[in-house]
């Protein structure tokens, strides 16, 4: 879109009040969407904001078709011998609970954060591949809505969330819910792969001036370090699925064991993915909450190059793991003991990050606002599933907890309590920023701790069913081996149902929220007194982020423009000089001039559509196959023939006094 | 407020270098271009990805059952011969960069056909290749080592054959005019993607072929 600015007097009126935009040709006949309103406007944009809106919104879509299939399994083992499912759904229902939970709600909830933020806490006005963006975005989307399809089209994947082969080859999993399982893992993964490369290139190249890597806000850090390891991570379950699809759909031999094939191969390649995965939920959301913390204890973060080392050193630590997921298996004493070391490890990178957060508050002017609970609730759940993970760490331990209910909890207390807080801290936090609205407090305190609440009650008790001996993935439990007395199976499985539940109804309480906040009055600027450069702009911002790309002089730049430091020596007193407005009216004062954002685009939609027909095709039809790639390569000659920022001719004659145009850094 | 919190306007006028207009040479922190260091990024990515399957391979590659081995099978000089067509593509693939650096459209032309008419004589010989083991009966579902052979050589093989859709592309946009931007970056970025698929090629030749199973 051709952005016209003319600051002050057109600024507020720039798109309504700006000459006619003529859309320069894309492959010769077709015109580019130039429209800025309606659905056109989200279906073909570029702009990493509203792309970022579409991640969550469908993100927690997804969110719930997940919680459902939870409360599902939870209903079923609520009594002994239960009817709802059947085993066979009860397995789709457990491996597409997991699957929707990890691929399709909290990557991509974390990737909405990445895409809006990223850019405007680095003082960029987009990513630096804008069009690649939106493939990311309809990619994920597709995906999702390709694997879903299986529940209508013969049943889903029923092989766990980590489809372990050769249980999972044709003879032991027969419907089609397998092949949807892979080929919507490999176009979800495309999406994140091409996601890591632009956010990685986008952080370390377009940093506004004076923001050098120690200078950056730290969910921007956590944010980078995550997309190394997508980028690292995916190529290898690409080969895993890759792998699969081609022994389930063309007969392939890689897991035959009557062949002589070897069933650690998959474990291995999945692992190497499966466990920098962890760190791809998590590490989002530690990035989340090192915002939250100082913003509300009216502290900067404590030791923030601690935190950032700490989160690079995870990052690196995580690919060196992965095989404490296969102490079962077989490994060999050595393979074990190395393993189970560097396991122990990586809880020391995580304990600084739990200290660091809790020095941050420490003596610090805490404000409980409903984002602050999130992020203390996080500290305390997330240290609750560090801790058990330390036990699994012991190897022979380990041995005794494999695939039972006590894993379960583990990683519900690591992925809930760590990530999925998180990230509604997240939520709660930067909803201003992004909708111009400060969320109920009220209702987000009752959110908050329903949620809470419902959490500890549901997977607390299975650290107990499952010590117990009750294993994972069985779909019903008798009453004659429940056991007696405080350990009884039953009324343990029974109140964890019972916290399933109330945690759906507190994920319910954050629609309603959102409901009771909509006719909310606009926020101010500056709603939470805020340190990073996100909010050195309005809420929402414009398209164009920032009216001038600001200078960056130290970290939490935006704090050091509100507050001036008057103590002497070494002694530090802030005082206040200006509020947020004014700090956000004085960039507006020095606008640049003439302002070129990168264009609306069909190409990604439609290439991202083209895959799915592929993947259909693939287990229907090699007719699809030809007809989606026919529609693939359309779109790659498409996008690649249409300039990244549309020609010259779109934009506005030059401003009178011929100012050089301040452009965005775009291509591809 | 203050003066003291908001510095000067303005020290980062972008680079006018007559580009400015296409957006695409601008001032990066790296200063390297963003095209180039995503291109990295891809392939940082691409050596896991050939990581997986070359392991795959090194795995399943004695694994040959009652079916036909590597040692019956391998024709170390005809796969020697079209191993060293594709590497002297990559020679011809610097030439074309170093010609386009110099604007020279006509040599960069004719080096980017020649390179891709180097990459189709060795896609071709793989097809040859295959189609040879295949009469000897080595099908993909034969055995452990002829799925994971002809997984890894395949997918080797598909990236050659999109090298030279890139660069017949880029002759095909280079007659009529249709890179934007920097042209010389544009060709280099696919010569970046040709040289790394030759270096893969270069270890799989290794691990594959040479060295005895």
């Amino acid at each position: 879109m051709a952005i016209i600015e003319r600051p002050p007097e057109s600024s507020p009126s720039a798109e309504s009040g700006a000459p006619a935009v003529v859309a320069s040709e894309s492959y010769g006949f077709l015109r580019r969407p130039v429209e800025t309103k309606g659905w056109k406007a989200w279906a073909f944009t570029v702009d990493h904001k509203k792309i970022g809106i579409m991640y969550g919104a469908v993100a927690m879509m997804f969110f719930f078709v997940g919680g459902l299939e939870a409360v599902l399994i939870r209903l079923q083992l609520a009594q002994a011998d239960g009817l709802i499912l059947s085993a066979d759904k009860y397995n789709q229902m457990f491996t597409m609970h997991a699957t929707t939970m990890v691929f399709l709600f909290v990557m991509p909830m974390a990737a909405a954060f990445a895409n809006y933020m990223i850019p405007l806490q680095i003082g960029a006005r987009d990513v630096a591949f804008p069009r690649l963006n939106a493939l990311s975005l309809w990619l994920f989307i597709f995906g999702g809505i390709f694997i879903n399809s299986s529940w209508i089209l013969g049943g889903g994947a029923d092989g766990g969330w980590f489809m372990y082969a050769p249980n999972s080859s044709v003879p032991f999993s027969p419907s089609n819910g397998v092949d949807f399982w892979v080929l919507g893992l490999l176009l979800t993964g495309i999406a994140s792969l091409v996601s890591a490369i632009n956010l990685i290139t986008t952080v370390l190249n377009m940093r506004a001036p004076g923001m050098s890597l120690m200078r950056m806000p730290i969910f921007t850090w956590m944010g980078l370090v995550t997309q190394f390891l997508l980028l690292f991570a995916m190529p290898v379950i690409t080969v895993a699925l890759f792998l699969l699809m081609f022994q389930r759909n063309y007969n392939a031999t890689f897991f035959s064991v009557e062949e002589g094939a070897d069933p650690l191969l998959w474990q291995h390649l999945f692992w190497i993915f499966g466990h920098p995965e962890v760190y791809i939920i998590v590490l989002p959301a530690f990035g989340i909450v090192s915002e939250v913390l100082p913003v509300f204890s009216k502290k900067p973060l404590f030791g923030y190059p601690f935190v950032v080392f700490s989160g690079a050193a995870i990052g690196f630590v995580g690919f060196g793991v992965w095989a404490h997921h296969m102490f079962a298996a077989g490994l060999g004493p050595i393979s074990v003991a190395v393993f189970s070391v560097a396991t122990m490890a990586i809880a020391i990178p995580t304990g600084v990050k739990i200290i660091n957060w809790t020095l941050t508050m420490w003596g610090g002017k805490l404000r409980y606002t409903t984002a602050m609970l999130f992020a203390i609730g996080l500290i305390v759940e997330f240290t609750i599933g560090g801790l058990s993970g330390v036990t699994h760490a012991v190897a022979p331990s380990d041995t005794q907890q494999t695939d039972t209910y006590y894993i379960v909890a583990h990683f519900h207390y690591v992925i809930f309590g760590g990530g999925v807080l998180g990230l509604f801290a997240g939520i709660y936090y930067w909803w201003p920023k992004m909708f111009g609205k400060i969320l109920n407090e009220t209702w987000g305190r009752w959110n908050f701790w329903v949620m809470i609440v419902g959490m500890n009650l549901a997977f607390g008790p299975m650290h107990i069913i499952g010590l117990q001996g009750q294993p994972r993935r069985m779909y019903i439990w008798t009453e004659n081996r429940a056991g007696e007395g405080f350990f009884n199976l039953g009324f343990w499985n029974y109140v964890s149902t019972i916290g399933a539940l109330v945690l759906g109804i507190g994920a319910l309480l954050f629609l309603c929220n959102v409901w009771v906040s909509r006719k909310n009055p606009p926020a101010p600027t500056d709603p939470w007194d805020a340190r990073s450069l996100e909010w050195l702009t309005e809420s929402p911002p414009k398209e164009h982020n920032f009216d001038r790309i600001p200078d960056v002089n130290a970290l939490d730049e935006f704090f050091h423009r509100k507050y001036e430091d008057v103590g002497e020596g070494d002694e530090h007193d802030y005082k206040r000089v200006a509020t947020g407005e004014e700090v956000v009216a004085n960039e507006a004062a020095h606008a640049d001039a003439h302002i070129h954002m990168p264009s609306p685009s069909y190409w990604p939609i439609v290439l991202a559509f083209a895959l799915p027909v592929i993947a259909y095709g693939v287990i229907y039809s090699s007719l699809l196959i030809a007809a989606g790639a026919a529609i693939a390569i359309m779109a790659m000659f498409g996008w690649a023939l249409e300039p990244p920022t549309a020609d010259e001719s779109d934009f506005d004659p030059p401003p009178p006094d011929d100012e050089p145009s301040k452009e965005l850094a775009v291509s591809v | 407020m203050s003066d003291a919190t908001i510095t000067a306007p303005d020290e980062h006028e972008p680079i006018d270098d007559g580009l400015d207009h296409l957006g695409l040479e601008h001032q990066t922190s790296t200063g390297l271009s963003n095209t180039k260091l995503a291109m990295w990024m891809f392939l940082g990515s691409e050596c896991l990805l050939f990581g997986g399957l070359i392991s795959t391979y090194m795995l399943y590659r004695n694994r040959s059952g009652t079916g036909v081995g590597p040692d019956q099978l391998w024709d170390i000089p005809f796969t020697s011969a079209s191993s060293f067509v594709l590497l002297m593509s990559s020679l011809t693939m610097v030439l074309a960069v170093s010609a386009a650096k110099r604007k020279d459209d006509q040599r960069t032309r004719v080096w980017l056909t020649v390179t891709a008419l180097l990459g189709g004589l060795f896609v071709a010989g793989q097809v040859y290749e295959f189609t040879v083991f295949y009469r000897e009966g080595l099908g993909y579902t034969t055995s452990l080592f002829s799925s994971s052979f002809y997984t890894l050589t395949g997918f080797h093989g598909v990236h050659v054959s999109v090298g030279i859709i890139m660069l017949m592309s880029l002759v095909g946009m280079l007659l009529t005019g249709r890179i934007k931007g920097d042209k010389s970056e544009t060709i280099e970025m696919v010569g970046l993607y040709w040289h790394f698929v030759d270096i893969v090629w270069v270890i799989i030749f290794t691990l594959v072929y040479l060295i005895p199973a």
